[in-house]
C-alpha cells in the first residue's frame, strides 16, 4: 500500500501500475476468450441442433392412418456426442403433442418456416438450448402446423469454452509473471536517467551554485529547468544579501567616523566630568559599530570572494610581514611587542591574497586586543610536510573552554571578553578564509597563559 | 422418507394399483448398520456370490435386493419414485432414458472413470458388464446341418429347412421384452438383412417368448432347434449341465449389451450405492461377474471385433419414441404375421 502514498517509492508505483495493467489485461484476456469461445462454441452447436430438427421436421409425413415421424438414431448419438449432453425432443402436429416430452417449452414467438429458431430455456433439473422448426404437412383435407422441438443441454459447449478460456488464463498469468521481471527491469530503465542526475547534483562543493547542464530526458526538462531556475535565483539572492550587507556595512562606516571624530573635538572642548564621561562612552560605542560594519564588510568580502576564488601564487611570508607592519603602531600604542619569526625565505601557496591578508589580519588584530600591556605576541611562520602554517601566540586570556568551532560561528564571542570591543566575526572570517582555500584553522590554549591560534594552507 | 414411500409403494402393490411388480425381494446380511437397496433387473442367484463378498467386507451393512423386469425398473424409479440405492438393469434404453431425463445423480469415483468412453454416459450412467446377444441352438435338432456364423447363413439355412425348423424357432416378443425389442431395433439399425430374416422367421411360424429362461428350457426339452437373440449369459449358466446347447455369436456381429447401473436421485445411501458399484467394478467384483455370471468383463482391449457394444448415447432414446415404437412394432407384426 505504501506504494500508492504520494511520498512512496516512484518505483514502486511504476512497477506496482505495470503489474496491475499486466493483472488486469490477463484478466481481461481469461474473460474475451472465455465469452468468444462460448459464442463460437454455441454457434457451432446449434448449426448441428438447427440441421437435426430440420432434419426431423423435413421427414414428418402423414399417412393414411398415422404419422410418421423418422427421428434418426445418428442423429440422436450425434447431438450427444460433444459433451455428453442431455436431448430432449417434442413433435407437435396440430397444436397437440405427438410424440416426445410434451412439457418441453416451446418458443415464444413461433418459428418462420423451416429455419430453425433457438432459445435457451430451463427444463426439468436443468437448462437446455431448443432448436424449434415450424412446417405443415398435408393430414386428411388440409394442412396442418407441425411444430419440432429438439433441446439440448449444453456441458459440451460449456466444456470447450471453459477450456479454452482456462488455457487463456494460463497464457495470462504467463503474461503476469513474464511482466514482473520486464517491469522491474523498464521501472530501472526509466529513472536511471534520474539517478544519474541526481548523482551529478549530489557531486557538487557546497559552494557551487552553476547551473545543471547534465543530459537529461525530455521529460526531465522541466524539473530541471526548475532546478536551475532555482539555484540562479538562490544565487542571486545571496549576491544580492552579500552586496546589500557590504554596501550597508561602507555606509555605516563613513558617517560613524564622523561621529566619531566630532564625540572627540566635543571630548576635548567639554569641562564637565558628567558629559566627558557620556562621550567617552559614546566615543567607545561608535569604535564598536564601526569595527562590527568593517568586519561585516570583511566578512561579505570573504564570502564573495571565496565564491568567486581566484587563485594566483601568493607568498605567506611577505603577506604576514605586511600585516605585522600595518599592525606596528596599533601593538605601539598598547605596548605590545609584535615579533615575527621565521626565514625571509619565501613561502609560497596559491590563493587570493586579499582573502590571506584579511585572515592575517584578523588574526594579528585579536591577538593584540586581547593582549595585557607589556607583553608579546609571536608570530611564527613554519612548513611541514607540504603545509605552511602561521601561528600566531599571545600572552592574553586564553579562551576559557570554548572550542575552535564555538569561537568560529558568526556573531559568537568567548565568555571572558566583555570587555573588549569585539563583533564575533573575526574568528568566522579566518574560518572560512581557511574553508575556502583548502586549509585549516585552529585555537588552542598556551600552557603558560595565553592563545595559540595556526592557520594553515597548502604549499603550492 | 424412504420408509414412507416404500410403505406408500407397498400399499399400492397390495390393492393392485400402479405399483411395479416385484418378482423377487431378498434381504442380505445381518448387519446393523445401513441398509443398500438394490433394483434389478438380474436373478437374484446370479447376483448372490457377488452381494456374499460385499457383505463380508461390509459385515456392518444389509442389502436388500429387489428384481423386477426391466420396464417395471423403469416404472418404479420413474412413475413411482421409489428410493433405490443402485439401479442396475440390462435395458440400456431405459435406463438411457432415465438418467437423460435427470433421474439418476451424478457419481464419480476412480473405478467409474477408468471405464471407456462409450461404456458411460457423463457421470451418471455406467456399464459394468457386456452381455453379448447370441444365437442357441440345439445340436439334435441340427444333426446333420452346418452350424450357422451369421445371419446370411441362418437365413440360407431356415430357406433351406423350411419343414424341420417351421415352428421351431423362437425369439423376444418386442411387444412384451424390452430387451427383445432393443435387440431388434439395435439389429434392424445395424443390417438390412434383419428384415429378411423376419420374413423369413414369420412364414416359420415364429414362437415368441417374453423371457430367456423359458425358452432355454423349452430349447433343452427340444421343443426348439434355434433361439434368436438370446442374452448370452443365461445360456452359458446353464450350458455345464446342457450339453445339447450350442452358443453362437454371429461374426457379422454380435449386439452386445452393456448391463448398467446409476445411483438415483432419490437414493437415501446414494454413497452406499457408489460403495457397492465401485465393489462390482474391483477386481472381485469382476471376477465373480465374469465366473458366477458369465459376464465377459468390460475391458476394451479385450473386446472381440464382432462384438458391437450399444453405445451409452442418446440415440437409444430414438427407439423408445412412441411413434417410432409403433411403426417398428407394426412393421414387425407384419413380417411375422403372414398370411
Amino acid at each position: 500500500m505504501k506504494a500508492f502514498l504520494p511520498s512512496g517509492s516512484l518505483r514502486a508505483k511504476l512497477v506496482m501500475q505495470l503489474l496491475v495493467v499486466a493483472a488486469v489485461l490477463a484478466v481481461a484476456l481469461y474473460f474475451t476468450v472465455r465469452s468468444t469461445a462460448d459464442r463460437a462454441a454455441e454457434a457451432a452447436q446449434d448449426a448441428i441442433l438447427g440441421a437435426a430438427t430440420t432434419s426431423i421436421a423435413e421427414q414428418l409425413r402423414a399417412t393414411d392412418d398415422a404419422i410418421e415421424v423418422d427421428l434418426a438414431y445418428a442423429t440422436f448419438s450425434m447431438l450427444g456426442a460433444m459433451g455428453q449432453d442431455r436431448l430432449f425432443y417434442r413433435i407437435d402436429i396440430g397444436g397437440e403433442t405427438v410424440t416426445g416430452y410434451n412439457d418441453l417449452p416451446p418458443p415464444v414467438v413461433g418459428p418462420a418456416s423451416l429455419a430453425p429458431e433457438f432459445y435457451t430455456s430451463p427444463y426439468l433439473d436443468t437448462e437446455v438450448r431448443i432448436a424449434a422448426v415450424a412446417r405443415s404437412i398435408v393430414v386428411g383435407k388440409g394442412p396442418v402446423p407441425v411444430l419440432v422441438l429438439v433441446g439440448q443441454t449444453r456441458q459440451g459447449q460449456a466444456a470447450i469454452a471453459d477450456s479454452l478460456a482456462n488455457r487463456a488464463a494460463l497464457i495470462g498469468v504467463g503474461f503476469f509473471v513474464l511482466a514482473v521481471p520486464l517491469s522491474l527491469l523498464s521501472a530501472g530503465s526509466v529513472f536511471n536517467p534520474i539517478n544519474r542526475l541526481a548523482e551529478a547534483v549530489g557531486r557538487r562543493g557546497p559552494r557551487d551554485l552553476r547551473s545543471v547542464r547534465h543530459p537529461a530526458p525530455r521529460e526531465l526538462a522541466p524539473l530541471l529547468g526548475a532546478l536551475n531556475g532555482f539555484v540562479a535565483r538562490l544565487r542571486g539572492a545571496l549576491s544580492q544579501t552579500e552586496t546589500f550587507i557590504a554596501e550597508a556595512a561602507h555606509h555605516i562606516r563613513t558617517p560613524l567616523s564622523t561621529v566619531r571624530t566630532e564625540a572627540e573635538i566635543a571630548l576635548r572642548q567639554s569641562d564637565d566630568e558628567g558629559t566627558r564621561v557620556r562621550l567617552r562612552s559614546m566615543i567607545r560605542g561608535v569604535e564598536a559599530s564601526a569595527r562590527s560594519a568593517s568586519q561585516l564588510l570583511d566578512h561579505a568580502m570573504v564570502l564573495y570572494r571565496s565564491d568567486q576564488l581566484e587563485r594566483v601564487e601568493v607568498d605567506l611570508t611577505q603577506v604576514v610581514r605586511n600585516v605585522a607592519r600595518a599592525f606596528e603602531p596599533t601593538a605601539e600604542l598598547r605596548e605590545v611587542y609584535l615579533v615575527v619569526l621565521g626565514d625571509d625565505a619565501p613561502l609560497l601557496t596559491k590563493g587570493d591574497p586579499l582573502l590571506i591578508e584579511s585572515a592575517l589580519r584578523n588574526l594579528v588584530d585579536n591577538a593584540i586586543k586581547y593582549s595585557p600591556v607589556e607583553t608579546e605576541v609571536r608570530i611564527v611562520l613554519s612548513q611541514a610536510d607540504s603545509t605552511l602554517r602561521v601561528t600566531v601566540f599571545d600572552q592574553g586570556r586564553g579562551l576559557s573552554g570554548a572550542t575552535t568551532a564555538d569561537l568560529t560561528r558568526r556573531f559568537t564571542r568567548g565568555g571572558n571578553v566583555g570587555d573588549v570591543v569585539g563583533s564575533g566575526l573575526g574568528l568566522t572570517i579566518v574560518a572560512e578564509v581557511a574553508v575556502a582555500l583548502e586549509g585549516t584553522f585552529e585555537l588552542q590554549d598556551v600552557e603558560t597563559g595565553g592563545t595559540c591560534a595556526s592557520l594553515s594552507l597548502p604549499q603550492l | 422418507m424412504r420408509q414412507l414411500i416404500l410403505a406408500a409403494a407397498l400399499a399400492l402393490f397390495a390393492h393392485g394399483a400402479a405399483a411395479f411388480e416385484v418378482e423377487d425381494d431378498r434381504m442380505f446380511g445381518a448387519g446393523t448398520g445401513a441398509e443398500i437397496s438394490v433394483l434389478s433387473t438380474t436373478d437374484t442367484e446370479i447376483f448372490v456370490p457377488l452381494i456374499e463378498a460385499f457383505l463380508a467386507r461390509n459385515p456392518t451393512l444389509r442389502l436388500r435386493y429387489v428384481v423386477a423386469s426391466s420396464q417395471e425398473v423403469y416404472r418404479a424409479i420413474r412413475d413411482e419414485g421409489v428410493a433405490f440405492d443402485l439401479v442396475i438393469s440390462s435395458a440400456m434404453d431405459l435406463q438411457m432414458k432415465l438418467a437423460n431425463d435427470g433421474f439418476a445423480a451424478a457419481y464419480a469415483s476412480d473405478a467409474v472413470a477408468a471405464l471407456p468412453a462409450w461404456a458411460r454416459w457423463r457421470d451418471r450412467l455406467f456399464g459394468f458388464a457386456l452381455e453379448p446377444v447370441v444365437l442357441l441352438a440345439s445340436r439334435r435338432a441340427m444333426e446333420g446341418l452346418e452350424m450357422p456364423r451369421s445371419r446370411r447363413d441362418l437365413i440360407d439355412l431356415l430357406r433351406a429347412n423350411p419343414a424341420r425348423f417351421n415352428g421351431r424357432i423362437a425369439t423376444y416378443d418386442p411387444h412384451m421384452s424390452g430387451a427383445g425389442y432393443l435387440f431388434a431395433t439395435q439389429d434392424a439399425r445395424q443390417t438390412d438383412a434383419f428384415w429378411r430374416l423376419a420374413e423369413v422367421m414369420g412364414r416359420l411360424n415364429t414362437r415368441l417368448y417374453c423371457c430367456s429362461g423359458e425358452m432355454i428350457d423349452d430349447l433343452e426339452s427340444g421343443k426348439l432347434a434355434l433361439a434368436y437373440n438370446v442374452v448370452g449369459s443365461y445360456a452359458l449358466t446353464r450350458l455345464p449341465n446342457a450339453p445339447d446347447i450350442v452358443v453362437i455369436e454371429p461374426e457379422d456381429f454380435t449386439v452386445t449389451l452393456l448391463r448398467t447401473a446409476f445411483v438415483p436421485k432419490a437414493a437415501v445411501q446414494s454413497k452406499l450405492g457408489g460403495v457397492l458399484f465401485d465393489f462390482m467394478l474391483g477386481p472381485q467384483g469382476r471376477a465373480l461377474i465374469d465366473g458366477v455370471a458369465d459376464l465377459p468383463p468390460l475391458d476394451q482391449t479385450a473386446l472381440a471385433p464382432h462384438l458391437r457394444p450399444i453405445r451409452l448415447d442418446p440415440g437409444l432414446l430414438v427407439y423408445l419414441d412412441q411413434i417410432k415404437r409403433q411403426n417398428f412394432l407394426a412393421e414387425w407384426d407384419a413380417a411375422m404375421t403372414q398370411p
